[in-house]
Order: structure tokens, then sequence, then C-alpha cells
């Protein structure tokens, strides 16, 4: 029902969730543009999250760029770190290989 | 003599046929989430229909989207998107307990009605303004095709006559 964001990284997001917002603040950080999508408190009506990545619990992160999607905010705060942090190697290409 | 009171609105200066519509950017609210979206993006994707109503668990937007639903404007070409002064909330539980199969943007400090010319205060709600019903038919351009706008409170269209008017037929 709804065309695709513009932005290459969607946030499923609560609003006052902190775990969404500790993403949100390492999305600021390394100045990332994303789209935020706010899902409903009650997890049974988290359909789209289910769908997007099998789990009902936000942060779910999306990112196009990679073809990236992740659940649980200490794994989100560690891929963004290795893929666009300042040793990352991403930035524009694609993530993967290790250090 | 009547026992009602039908509540004039007095003039508008709203945008009218060949106006460009007024861009904006609020949450839109679908079944399963709420994102920040622009007008100009959906009508970028072709032609929009935008309506007003009153805030959205009131019974005169009720009238509105459950005749829109039982008429299938959601099965037309133009995408069909709402705007009410309530919040994202309110949206999504309405159209979840309603099965509308249609988007709302939600506006609770009614900056958009303001900006189309159509905010109404509410008498006994301090500090509380909504939209007054009304539609507007945008073409790809941003372009204001058509447009109904309510002069009185409460009023409803004619919707044959409406679907002719926005070219749904």
């Amino acid at each position: 029902m709804s065309a695709p964001s513009e932005s290459p990284i969607t946030l499923y997001r609560l609003q006052a969730c902190p775990y969404c917002e500790r993403v949100v603040a390492l999305l600021e950080e390394y100045d990332l543009e994303y789209a935020s999508r706010y899902v409903e408190p009650m997890h049974s009506e988290r359909d789209v999250v289910k769908r997007v990545a099998g789990v009902r619990s936000v942060p779910v992160i999306v990112d196009e760029e990679t073809g990236v999607t992740m659940a649980e905010s200490g794994n989100i705060v560690e891929y963004l770190e290795r893929t666009y942090g300042e040793h990352g190697k991403a930035q524009g290409a694609a993530a993967g290989g290790d250090d | 003599m009547p026992d009602f009171d039908v509540v004039e609105l007095g003039p508008t200066d709203h945008p009218e046929a060949g106006d460009e519509a007024p861009d904006f950017t609020r949450p839109l609210v679908n079944d399963e989430f709420w994102e920040d979206r622009s007008l100009s993006e959906l009508t970028d994707e072709g032609r929009v229909i935008l309506i007003f109503t009153p805030m959205i668990a009131s019974y005169a937007a009720k009238y509105v989207w459950d005749e829109l639903t039982e008429r299938g404007w959601n099965e037309g070409d133009a995408r069909i998107v709402g705007v009410s002064a309530s919040t994202p909330y309110a949206h999504s539980s309405v159209i979840a307990d309603n099965d509308y199969p249609f988007e709302l943007f939600a506006d609770p400090a009614n900056g958009v009605a303001e900006r189309y010319g159509i905010a109404h205060d509410l008498d006994g709600m301090a500090g509380v303004s909504e939209p007054r019903t009304a539609f507007f038919a945008i073409d790809s351009d941003g372009v204001v095709e058509a447009s109904w706008v309510a002069t009185e409170w409460p009023e409803f269209p004619e919707y044959d006559d409406l679907e002719e008017q926005l070219d749904l037929v």
C-alpha cells in the first residue's frame, strides 16, 4: 500500500523506545539518511516488522545500500559501527569482508 | 422551524482548479505503520485525491470514510489519502477497527488545513482546530484539478456528483 521510502535506510521504531533511540543516535552521529516507520505498541499488531525481519521486536533496520535487514539494537549498533563507523569499509560500497 | 442548527462556516480562500496544491510533509498512517511523507512524493507517482475531514474518531469523519469504502474509491487509479487533526495513534486505531483501505495523514496541529485555508476552530473545545470537510483532486504535477469544500458544519457532498466532479466515474 505504501511506496518504498526514498531513504536508503529504513528504521522500524516505537515512540519513546530507548533501544530505538540508541540506534537513532548512531544514525545521526554518522550523518546517515534514514526514514522512520513507527509501529504499534502491541507486539501482536506489528505484522510489518514480522514480515520484514522475522521478529516482532523493534528496532529493526533495513539498509538498501548493503541489503542488510537486522533486529536487536546491540546487533544493529555493531553493524552500523562496522559499516559506517570510523573504521568502516563500506561508505557507499557494499558491506562485507573482515577487518 | 427546525429544532437543530446547521452552522454556516463562512467564506474560504482555498486552492481552486489550476492552482498549485500547497505541499506539506506529515506522518502518513497506513494499516501497519506511519512514516513522514510529502504530498509531492505521492503526486509524483500519480493522481491524488486529498480528503480533509473532522477529527478521525468523529461521526463526521466516519460517514465520509465508510461511504468511500463502500464506493470502492481505493479501487480506482487515483491514490486516496485523508487528512485529519488527530494523532497517528488515533488514525491507526480507526483504520484497524474499520478495515479502511486508505492512508491518512496525521496533522494534530492542523497546519495543513491552515495552509489550505479550511481550518475550523471548534466551539467549546478550547485550542482545538480541525479541517472542514473538503476534497481536492490533484494531478501528477501537483496542480488542483477540482475541489469540493464544505460551507456548513456539518455538510456532506452528494457523492454521485462529487465522483463526476473529481473525475472518478
